[in-house]
């Protein structure tokens, strides 16, 4: 087990560090790359906080859906070439459903705030 | 960068090929990357002053910027032709030749005015412009289209077919799984247009490349992607919900309606366009967006670029996602 901080409290201090003190520093380029790192580091932290769980919940849904187990990277590539292959259809009411949570998932820890997530109709909150 | 080492030839080459020109003044680099350059001066004479902009590879550095980008040369050619057919661009006086020693590019009128689409879609000062865009961006599409092909015959021809056959590939490339990548690409390859009426596409007409000011679109910038496709390419692509900015409710740039979109396309003569072929290439805008982040990102993970910026923007690939998702799965908010 590793000493406090966490990574998550880690990640925070930087951003927090680049955002309060760095930023306010800088100008022009550098400014615009200084607020590009403060905001990957927010993906980095929303992701430590709820990739595993959202992981976890994508991967089941994915052995639900192809009828096998296997890493989460293989059973995505299973679903790609299902997919291609049109052994699942586009249109397929379940494969709509996981892809639908997987990416409001997705979103939430990448862009959280980005309009087609806020607007979308599949939305938690509509 | 305020010196360049090119500024005595760009000066020469200048005042013998403008009227009016006998000297230049505050040279600046704008942007551009490692092949292509964008440059701010003013001509000056007897007249007055010249506001004027050089696009510009230096010499040895000809490779296009992406394999679909145009020469230079050819970009301004294209821009003159469509000053001709009534399309808002900036004035291109000179075309750089090799004994000018400065590159190849062009010289072209530096234009005044607004890029930046979040002043756009929220200053007041543009509040009278906003509802009319999208029937002012339909009737210049229409006129970028009646561009004689036969006076652009060295440009790339890029027909759907193609062009999802590109994208595709460089998908495969990268080996890694996106599920809803492969759905759009699915559901584009089942509806993919048989047009044959292909025509001069912008190839990026959206924010960031048109200049507007409080009255309208005052020009049509960076012609670099310009090639041969489908007309309704150009009205999808940006439709794409990464270029409303948050505004998501106006469809075409975030400030107006397909319907107008479509109704200024027709009004300037523009034939045979629908809401649904605008859809079709909407559709497909959103996933070449997304696989667009993730060769920007490739620049980095190959050590191209290792700039947090490049690290950074594969992560908006998942923006293109959600808005597929909402385009292929659900009736989406507007």
């Amino acid at each position: 087990m590793m000493d406090q901080p966490s990574a998550l409290e880690l990640v925070t201090a930087v951003r927090e560090f680049i955002e309060k003190h760095a930023m306010p520093e800088l100008q022009g380029r550098t400014a615009f790359h200084a607020r590009v790192a403060a905001n990957a580091l927010a993906i980095v932290a929303r992701e430590l906080e709820g990739g595993p769980a959202s992981n976890a919940e994508e991967a089941e849904r994915l052995r639900k859906l192809l009828g096998r187990d296997g890493t989460l990277n293989e059973l995505n590539r299973e679903l790609c070439r299902r997919i291609r292959t049109n052994e699942i259809a586009v249109d397929d009411p379940a494969l709509a459903r996981h892809l639908t949570q997987m990416t409001l998932a997705k979103v939430a820890i990448d862009q959280p705030n980005y309009s087609g997530l806020v607007h979308s109709p599949h939305h938690p909150r509509k | 960068m305020s010196q360049a080492d090119f500024a005595p030839a760009l000066e020469r080459a200048i005042t013998r090929a403008i009227a009016g020109i006998t000297s230049i003044t505050g040279l600046k680099r704008l942007s551009g990357g490692a092949s292509q350059e964008t440059w701010s001066f003013d001509g000056t004479g007897p007249n007055g002053t010249t506001p004027l902009i050089l696009r510009r590879a230096p010499f040895g550095k000809t490779i296009p910027r992406t394999a679909t980008a145009v020469p230079l040369a050819t970009e301004a050619k294209v821009i003159r032709l469509a000053e001709k057919t009534g399309v808002p661009v900036p004035p291109v006086p000179y075309v750089l030749d090799d004994a000018d020693d400065v590159g190849s590019g062009y010289i072209m009128g530096r234009i005044e005015g607004e890029t930046i689409a979040r002043k756009i879609l929220r200053d007041p000062e543009f509040a009278n412009a906003r509802p009319k865009l999208a029937r002012q961006c339909g009737r210049i599409l229409a006129k970028i289209h009646a561009v004689d092909k036969a006076q652009v015959s060295d440009l790339n021809v890029v027909s759907p077919r193609a062009q999802f056959d590109q994208y595709r590939t460089i998908l495969d490339t990268y080996d890694y799984p996106h599920p809803v990548f492969e759905v759009a690409f699915k559901w584009l390859e089942q509806r993919l247009p048989t047009t044959t009426d292909l025509t001069l596409v912008h190839g990026d007409f959206r924010h960031g490349n048109l200049m507007i000011g409080p009255e309208g679109v005052r020009a049509v910038l960076d012609w670099e992607l310009t090639h041969i496709g489908d007309p309704a390419e150009d009205l999808g692509w940006i439709c794409v919900n990464s270029w409303r900015f948050g505004e998501t409710h106006k469809v075409v740039g975030g400030f107006g309606d397909v319907e107008d979109l479509v109704a200024g396309y027709a009004e300037a003569g523009g034939k045979n366009m629908t809401a649904e072929r605008v859809k079709f290439w909407e559709i497909f805008g959103t996933l070449k967006w997304g696989i667009m982040c993730m060769s920007m990102y490739q620049t980095f993970a190959t050590g191209a670029d290792r700039s947090v910026e490049r690290a950074a923007i594969g992560r908006r690939s998942s923006e293109t996602e959600i808005d597929l998702v909402n385009l292929l799965y659900g009736a989406v908010a507007r």
